[in-house]
């Protein structure tokens, strides 16, 4: 009888960083990856962006080959589940009735769809954007269309609304909120996209709200909004977030919020169990403690190391800083932080480049900088943060000021 | 097909076959070639696909750009004039024979 090892629910990610992770950490025991879809571990990220734009074979997009897993001893089940975990007994229950004894198990599940709360997402050409299904119907879709309407201008919505404005369709981009990505922006960050989004000619609606999906012989024809106005389309994109796939834990009894409740080093209440990626809601140190949930493939990527790292016997606290990008178009944003509760910010904007940088703060301490195509500035950021070098308001108001000089002529710590 | 060279640890080098399009961190995957990374999908958002351009390709290569020379600021091997980021290097015809050095460490 083998000794148990490591029971990975999900293949996203996370999933796939813990497996490698845990073997290239010297982990020697059985590792189980359990994927709900039909293909080994692959990237999402282009599934927004270059995927949709021309020829793409899908098999670029997996992380790594089949051969991968057997030659690392990872044991990959696709179109499977983790339905329940008996953590008296150690016990992973799956959709087949087949059952994983474990010495660790780790959700890694996810999130999904949040869902449309109005009638209409059954209709031919509605889409959602998350999984390679989804990508693959929407791209063989996208061919043609002529009008779209994306229904949630976060940053999967704008960089669908960028991709199919730059194959042609006439774009408008819906949002409740007054701005875009208003859950993660600065108000001078969305101001400055909402400004270039413009000027590529995507249509963008705020403080607006769709009353229903219409529909001409079971395809999606347009949206009507709560004004009653209608807004004629031939494909309709859903973005409005997503979820954390947190009921499997809640059900064994694990203490669940918005997201599965982990400590400093990403362990559950039950040492054997933990939680990584987008279920997983963790105290950040860059939050002053508060529980945060992140979906970024930065948190996915460290959180599964330091998962493995506790595992194989070296734990540490969850530290790094968050960081994050998204390409819509040729607007290249991009996050180092997290700038929840910001009450300052500091802007270096240059309309013509165009190109921007947003310093944000809370109580005069520096919490991130957002950056629009000064990739430069972003990696500079990373290095503020990570160092905590000092940056005031008024170093950040100095254009002369250079980011990447003030962390060249940061004193370094041994 | 072209022919794409890796060095790995200990001077071992790595031929492969690859097509025009491919990036070098895509044919190392392809290829099983240890030591790129690519944490971020090739993003060009992590420096974990670092190699050395051997010297005699380093001017034939097109020009870095904004992004992949930011990124190349924060690698974990000391960045050089020949480092590049695998994600970020398109194999093409002018390519055929490219011999580069994978980064000693990414992480």
């Amino acid at each position: 009888m083998t000794v148990p090892g490591v029971v990975i629910a999900g293949g996203g990610l996370a999933g796939f960083q813990l497996a490698s992770s845990l073997r290239d950490m010297g982990y020697a025991r059985r590792i189980s990856l359990i994927c709900e879809e039909s293909v080994p571990p692959y990237h999402r990220p282009p599934l927004s962006k270059a995927f949709l734009m021309g020829p793409m074979d899908p098999a670029k997009l997996q992380m790594r080959g089949e051969s991968h897993y057997a030659e690392k001893g990872i044991e990959v089940l696709c179109q499977r589940r983790v339905v329940a975990v008996d953590r008296t007994n150690c016990i992973a229950g799956l959709d087949d009735d087949s059952k994983l004894e474990y010495s660790h198990f780790v959700f890694a599940t996810g999130a999904r769809n949040r869902p449309l709360p109005v009638p209409g997402h059954d209709f031919g050409g509605v889409f959602f954007l998350r999984s390679l299904d989804e990508a693959l119907r929407l791209k063989a879709r996208l061919a043609g269309v002529r009008r779209v309407v994306v229904l949630g201008a976060g940053f999967i919505g704008l960089e669908f609304a960028a991709a199919a404005r730059k194959l042609g369709a006439d774009v408008t981009a819906i949002d409740v909120a007054d701005r875009p990505m208003a859950r993660a922006l600065s108000v001078p960050m969305s101001q400055v996209f909402a400004r270039e989004h413009a000027r590529n000619g995507v249509h963008q609606r705020f403080n607006t709200q769709v009353l229903r999906i219409l529909e001409e012989n079971g395809e999606a024809a347009g949206v009507e909004l709560m004004s009653g106005e209608t807004i004629a389309a031939d494909l309709v994109l859903i973005g409005i977030g997503v979820q954390p796939n947190i009921e499997v834990a809640a059900a064994c009894g694990l203490e669940v919020g918005n997201g599965i409740v982990v400590d400093a080093q990403l362990a559950t209440a039950d040492p054997r169990v933990s939680a990584i990626g987008d279920c997983a809601a963790h105290p950040s140190i860059h939050s002053l403690g508060h529980m945060t949930r992140l979906e970024s493939v930065q948190n996915a990527t460290d959180q599964a190391k330091c998962v493995a790292a506790r595992i194989v016997g070296k734990p540490y606290d969850y530290a790094a800083v968050p960081w994050f990008w998204s390409d819509q178009g040729d607007l290249k944003l991009q996050i180092a932080g997290l700038t929840t509760g910001m009450d300052q910010t500091v802007i270096r904007d240059d309309p013509a480049a165009p190109a921007c940088t947003v310093f944000c703060y809370r109580e005069g301490r520096l919490l991130g900088i957002e950056t629009l195509n000064r990739p430069a500035d972003h990696m500079a950021a990373r290095k503020i943060l990570a160092q905590r070098i000092a940056l005031t308001p008024e170093q950040a108001a100095d254009a002369h000021l250079e980011l990447k000089q003030l962390v060249a002529a940061a004193p370094v710590h041994a | 097909m072209l022919k794409l060279n890796f060095v790995g640890k200990r001077g071992a080098v790595s031929t492969v076959e690859t097509t025009a399009g491919t990036t070098v961190l895509q044919a190392a995957i392809d290829h099983h070639i240890d030591g790129l990374l690519g944490e971020c999908g090739g993003a060009c958002q992590c420096a974990t696909c670092h190699v050395y351009v051997d010297g005699s390709w380093i001017s034939r290569l097109p020009a870095a750009d904004e992004g992949e020379i930011a990124m190349l600021d924060c690698t974990v091997m000391p960045s050089q004039p020949a480092s590049r980021l695998g994600c970020q290097v398109v194999m093409s015809a002018e390519l055929d024979g490219l011999l580069v050095r994978v980064a000693e460490r990414q992480v």
